[in-house]
């Protein structure tokens, strides 16, 4: 059995560890609301770039000569997977979940032959994936230094990707991050933005008729890379919420479960000194007897 | 007959502008300036820099933007922008923080004309705001 020296020290260090899970936890939860915010006022903007650009898609009838970032190189050959992650850690299962889809994700495309490039952002992604897709990874992107997830940011990683597509690196582009649900669920998304996936039923709210100025085409190819890194926007104002409401519930299941070793050490160290006391009182008495 | 109409302004973080009492918006067009009154035909059109003026029961505004989309529709009238300021409570400093860099970027020889034009224009709009 250990010391009651060294279970008095095991409790004050459990003790103190349970403050440090307690303080980010209730820091998660402030910065969690911000970030919920933030996601939820972001929607609009997304939700009505969207809406505008099925509207315009629908309209458009050569297909054929649409812009490329619609329609897709025609090849299918090389993709690019942008992985979204945290860039700090201590935040449950989170990283975790979307590097799990992602690299499924990955093995498909790998074992289908084609061609796979990585674009990581966020620092715990490319820790996570450096060791067996290190080769693949073509650029890694953080923003450790800004404090809120802001527009500039998606835009930088938008015209990286919008630059790499012209350049014909890559012909299908795939982004990966956890979207918000509520506090203990967060779910991985894996979403295609190049070429761009229009669902059938949205498809079909796009009989009005417009007028553009300029030509519809014009439009169309200024306002999908615009589009582009304003799905990443969203995926990162998704992403930020989804971290700090994992890290929220991952810091609360620590403080619990420091308190329950807390109270096991402590029932542990009090039989010990109890022990203790019980053996030092009948070496006492037996030793009055023995008089 | 009354000639209201909702406009909405949104920037990538959040709605920047709820208003259902709009007469007319003035906005900076691609191929210039559009006025938009209400049943206007439907509309999707891009923004160059410059001001954006809406006319309202409950007042007037006016706004810079560096970029955006309009879509007007069922007498709605969306705005997407991705940055916005009130003329009211501008931050001189903040114009020509963005007047600054945008004079660096037209210094870049690898621009194509289209970006010198609207880097001209954006110059030109913050230089009478300022």
């Amino acid at each position: 059995m250990a010391s009651l020296d060294d279970l008095k020290k095991r409790i004050s260090s459990v003790k103190s560890t349970q403050k440090i899970t307690k303080a980010m936890k209730m820091v998660a939860a402030a910065k969690l609301r911000r970030a919920q915010e933030s996601a939820e006022k972001g929607r609009p903007y997304s939700d009505k770039m969207n809406n505008i650009i099925l509207n315009l898609s629908g309209g458009i009838s050569d297909i054929e000569n649409a812009p490329k970032l619609l329609s897709g190189t025609g090849e299918d050959k090389i993709h690019l997977c942008v992985v979204m992650t945290s860039d700090r850690g201590l935040c449950g299962g989170f990283n975790t979940n979307i590097i799990k889809k992602a690299k499924l994700y990955f093995q498909k495309i790998l074992d289908e032959g084609k061609i796979l490039k990585i674009i990581t952002v966020g620092t715990k992604g490319y820790d996570q994936l450096k060791r067996v897709y290190g080769d693949n990874i073509i650029e890694r992107i953080s923003f450790k230094e800004s404090k809120n997830v802001n527009y500039f940011d998606a835009d930088k990683v938008g015209k990286t990707v919008i630059e790499k597509f012209e350049n014909k690196e890559f012909d299908v582009c795939v982004i990966f991050y956890n979207q918000f649900k509520n506090v203990i669920t967060q779910i991985p998304q894996e979403q295609q933005i190049i070429p761009l996936k229009t669902t059938d039923e949205e498809t079909n709210s796009s009989d009005d008729n417009y007028e553009f100025e300029p030509e519809e085409d014009e439009i169309l190819s200024n306002l999908l890379p615009k589009n582009i890194s304003t799905q990443i926007f969203k995926a990162m104002l998704e992403n930020s919420a989804s971290e700090q409401g994992s890290r929220m519930s991952a810091m609360d299941n620590a403080t619990r479960n420091a308190g329950e070793m807390v109270d096991k050490l402590t029932i542990e160290y009090n039989r010990s000194r109890q022990a203790a006391i019980t053996k030092e009182l009948i070496e006492i008495i037996s030793g009055a007897e023995s008089l | 007959m009354s000639e209201e109409y909702s406009l909405e302004i949104v920037n990538p973080e959040k709605s920047f502008l709820l208003k259902d009492d709009v007469t007319e918006v003035v906005v900076p067009a691609y191929e210039g300036e559009i006025g938009i009154l209400k049943d206007h035909i439907s509309i999707i059109s891009f923004l160059k820099p410059g001001i954006i003026k809406v006319f309202s029961k409950s007042g007037d505004d006016s706004y810079y933007v560096n970029d955006g989309i309009i879509e007007f529709k069922n007498n709605n009238l969306s705005i997407l922008t991705s940055l916005i300021l009130n003329l009211k409570d501008i931050d001189k400093g903040k114009i020509s923080e963005i007047q600054k860099s945008a004079e660096e970027e037209l210094g870049n020889s690898e621009i194509s004309d289209q970006e010198k034009y609207l880097l001209d224009q954006k110059i030109e709009v913050l230089k009478s705001i300022n």
